[in-house]
């Protein structure tokens, strides 16, 4: 949850657009004649899975930054745009994580060996008996090997799972989750609500648009929260008779209850070369994480 | 209120996970046994409606806006269960498509937004709300309260889990692996903004939508604030 200063009508019509705009870019990388686009969704779920699984687990920078460089490589061999790869992934989460990183690094938070000194008390300052300031603060060894470490998981993190999404259409995904036995229920909600959003965006956003279009001057809180709740319920409203429209159409397409998934998967000798990289890279990580090599 | 990858150990992970697992179990099981085949759309739909109204910011007391999760309301609308499955999908197609929490944290992710926030939230509003008459203050009561209850409750579980990182995860030195703010730093972060500020949208939603839902009763709510089901 976060909170901004700016005009609310204005933050949410930018958030919606991103969302869209996010969406579309999306797809537009899973159609390419990439590497990781050619992979088995099944087979590229588990790998990559399995690198963050690694990822998770590392504890050592040099493997952590090893992992980094291992996914942008990834991103350039599936044809994904180095520039929009990095704005991708490092907007928001990873710069999110640094700046929370930051206070961390001093011994207030984070004990150790000290680095520097950045400021110094006459005295120790206890607030109330509860927060207690040493008299020197300092930047440690531990607060900065921790910062660092932090940051780069988070990086790895986003980088696999943004290479997972922009690599694979979202259909083919689903049908990698129905082979795993994901419940058939499950898969349909999730096509579904998946569809769903995209049309609620666009409501939403038009809905915004036009409440920005008619408005003049300062709003009252308590009008926008009127407003807001109102187009809220709007929308819930949309959602109810849309779900019993949707709800007579699939039943006139013959709809018995029973999801079915109609694309077959076929892993072929690219996935079973891809599978075994893969266990080279988690070999890689293993005997880097001992510190060997 | 989103944990990314990273912040959370694997082990943490996978706690989380096991911890959530059952609900989920048991939320197909009863969506499957109490909602007919005509919820399935339905409820997809109101997961995508979900997913949306957590992009809206809510002006909130002071000046600023919020966002909220909407799993009070969704709890009193449908049950608990099915708010367990909606919130559910709302948060692993967050995860995967958009990028708003980690996809190995997804099970603490579901744990405090899609288990405890709609559970705490909905027996807060029918412990308050009781037997009370249809749009009785008591029922707007026990819906705003359960709502600001309901997130704050996932706020404290995910302070809590983000809080036990550094105790539990560090190397010989001290050096924090995971995230590197104790339970005195992190829970204090986490109930401050929700507290002030999401506490408030939260509840602001739930009443605000509620009003509509008793006007029109576009659905077939789980409670008194039904007029008759159109369904």
């Amino acid at each position: 949850m976060f909170f901004y200063r700016k005009d609310f009508v204005a933050r949410t019509l930018a958030e919606l657009t991103e969302a869209l705009q996010r969406a579309v870019f999306t797809h537009r990388y899973a159609r390419l004649p990439g590497l990781l686009q050619r992979v088995d969704p099944r087979v590229k779920l588990v790998t990559l899975m399995v690198f963050l699984i690694g990822a998770a687990m590392a504890h050592r920078i040099e493997t952590l930054m090893g992992l980094y460089a291992f996914s942008l490589f990834l991103a350039i061999i599936s044809r994904v745009p180095l520039g929009f790869f990095l704005k991708r992934v490092w907007f928001f989460i990873p710069i999110f994580a640094g700046i929370i990183a930051v206070p961390a690094i001093f011994n207030v938070i984070t004990p150790g060996r000290p680095v520097f000194t950045v400021f110094r008390f006459p005295d120790p300052i206890s607030l109330l008996g509860l927060v207690h300031i040493p008299a020197e603060i300092t930047v440690t060894e531990q607060g900065l090997k921790g910062a660092a470490i932090f940051v780069i998981r988070v990086a790895d993190s986003v980088s696999l799972a943004v290479l997972l999404v922009i690599t694979t259409e979202w259909m083919r995904l689903l049908s990698a989750l129905s082979a795993f036995r994901f419940p058939r229920m499950g898969i349909l909600m999730l096509a579904m609500t998946y569809r769903y959003i995209f049309l609620f965006l666009r409501v939403a956003e038009e809905m915004f648009l036009a409440r920005r279009s008619r408005t003049v001057g300062h709003t009252p809180a308590r009008e926008k929260r009127r407003w807001i709740a109102g187009g809220t319920a709007f929308l819930l409203n949309r959602s109810y008779n849309l779900g019993n429209e949707v709800y007579l159409a699939m039943l006139s397409r013959g709809w018995n209850g029973r999801a079915r998934v109609l694309e077959e998967l076929h892993a072929g000798w690219l996935d079973a070369l891809w599978a075994a990289f893969s266990l080279l890279i988690l070999v890689a990580i293993v005997f880097s994480e001992k510190g060997i090599g | 209120m989103h944990i990314p990858d990273g912040y959370l150990s694997p082990s943490t992970c996978a706690v989380m996970y096991a911890a959530s697992a059952p609900f989920w179990f048991v939320a197909v099981k009863k969506v499957k046994e109490t909602l007919t085949a005509r919820m399935v759309p339905l409820l997809s739909i109101l997961s995508a409606f979900s997913f949306v109204i957590m992009m809206f910011n809510i002006p909130v007391p002071g000046g600023t806006t919020a966002h909220a999760v909407g799993g009070t309301l969704m709890a009193i609308v449908l049950g608990p269960w099915a708010a367990v499955m909606g919130i559910s999908i709302v948060l692993l197609v967050q995860s995967v498509f958009f990028g708003d929490g980690g996809i190995l944290a997804l099970g603490a992710n579901c744990f405090n937004m899609a288990i405890v926030l709609p559970f705490v939230g909905y027996y807060v509003y029918r412990l308050i709300s009781g037997s009370a008459p249809s749009g009785s203050k008591r029922q707007w009561i026990g819906a705003a309260l359960g709502s600001y209850v309901g997130i704050n409750a996932a706020a404290l579980c995910t302070g809590v889990e983000l809080g036990i990182q550094p105790l539990l995860f560090h190397t010989a030195n001290g050096t924090p692996l995971y995230c590197p703010y104790g339970l005195s730093q992190a829970i204090p972060a986490m109930l401050l903004a929700h507290l002030t500020m999401a506490g408030v949208a939260e509840a602001v939603v739930t009443d605000a939508v509620l009003a509509f839902v008793r006007k029109s009763a576009p659905l077939p709510v789980k409670n008194s604030f039904k007029k008759e089901v159109t369904a």
